[in-house]
């Protein structure tokens, strides 16, 4: 019984179970690095900020403003990174962005089968089953069924292009636009475009 | 699409380029991967080594090789990396779906052999 008279199902903290070998490693090499005075703590927590400013809400900004306005849109699908910047998303990191647009002909999903490569400066984080085994293995191999387990079913006449970023190009999916939108504000039209619509496992919300 | 990603500007008719200034390979060209296994942790995963594709596009600016960049080496000399174009069919002979559809991917110069 615990002070206020009612017993409590014991569930699991977290941070229960016993850190793995990397979360030791990845302790371990940043501590060194404090005391090494190589990087400061205070530098780590504000990587943490920035990391934390970016969230998808950035990226159905870009696309709802790449939906409304076609001359945005083609400086977007021309340039990324130039045509994000232009809105004010600063990019922390040394690599382009190409923007991949869905049509009726090509559905776009993307992936980094080495490890965790993500748009981070426009979503943020990315998901935790972004970056485990069986979503980077599967992706690549079979992305049908893989969308398809998203609930995204993709007709056999539309082209499945599986995108593997590896190295200085980053990568963002331009989803469509949802029909019988014609009259929604572009502050609407941003609330139809999801993280996954972005990866490219959904599609954007039909209203 | 990635067509005007960062393209550099012309240069004026009589400047002579270095080698490896403009890159070896241009959208349209048929490559291969090379099939070569190092030591390390490399940007090129082994699931496309010794397969076959297409330049899609070739990717401004050139760039270091950050294999040798993450092993402490810079040679100093930059390089193109391209987007490629591979079948799914051309990676997985059992692929189940469209024989339409593809991988796209960035590959350093120094992997990409002419096929």
């Amino acid at each position: 019984m615990n002070p206020h008279g009612h017993d409590h199902a014991r569930s699991p903290d977290a941070g229960d179970a016993m850190p793995s070998y990397y979360e030791i490693m990845e302790t371990s090499v940043r501590e060194l690095l404090v005391e090494k005075q190589l990087i400061s703590a205070g530098e780590i927590r504000r990587m943490l900020e920035v990391m934390d400013s970016r969230t998808p809400a950035l990226g159905s900004k870009l696309v709802a403003r790449a939906w409304v306005d076609p001359e945005f849109r083609a400086r977007l699908l021309a340039n990324g990174r130039a045509a994000c910047e232009e809105l004010g998303i600063s990019f922390f990191e040394d690599t382009q962005l190409i923007v991949l647009e869905n049509t009726d002909k090509i559905h776009n999903l993307l992936v980094c089968t080495l490890c965790s490569c993500y748009p981070r400066e426009i979503l943020g984080l990315p998901p935790d089953w972004y970056k485990l085994k069986p979503y980077r293995v599967r992706a690549v191999k079979e992305p049908r069924a893989v969308l398809a387990e998203f609930g995204t079913v993709i007709p056999d006449d539309v082209e499945v292009r599986v995108n593997d970023s590896t190295a200085m190009v980053r990568y963002l999916v331009l989803p469509q636009r949802p029909p019988h939108t014609e009259n929604f504000s572009e502050e609407q039209l941003a609330s139809l475009v999801t993280r996954d619509a972005m990866i490219g496992v959904a599609r954007a919300t039909v209203p | 699409m990635s067509e005007g990603l960062g393209r550099a500007l012309k240069p004026l008719p009589n400047i002579v380029k270095a080698e490896r200034e403009d890159p070896l390979f241009k959208a349209g060209d048929n490559v291969k991967i090379a099939m070569r296994f190092p030591i390390g942790h490399f940007r090129v995963p082994n699931y496309i080594r010794g397969k076959r594709g297409r330049v899609e596009a070739v990717i401004e600016p050139p760039a270091v090789n950050n294999e040798d960049e993450g092993f402490g080496r810079n040679a100093g000399v930059k390089r193109h990396y391209y987007r490629l174009a591979i079948p799914l069919t051309e990676l997985w002979p059992k692929y189940g779906g469209s024989s339409n559809d593809g991988l796209r991917i960035e590959v350093f110069e120094t992997w990409l052999e002419r096929s």
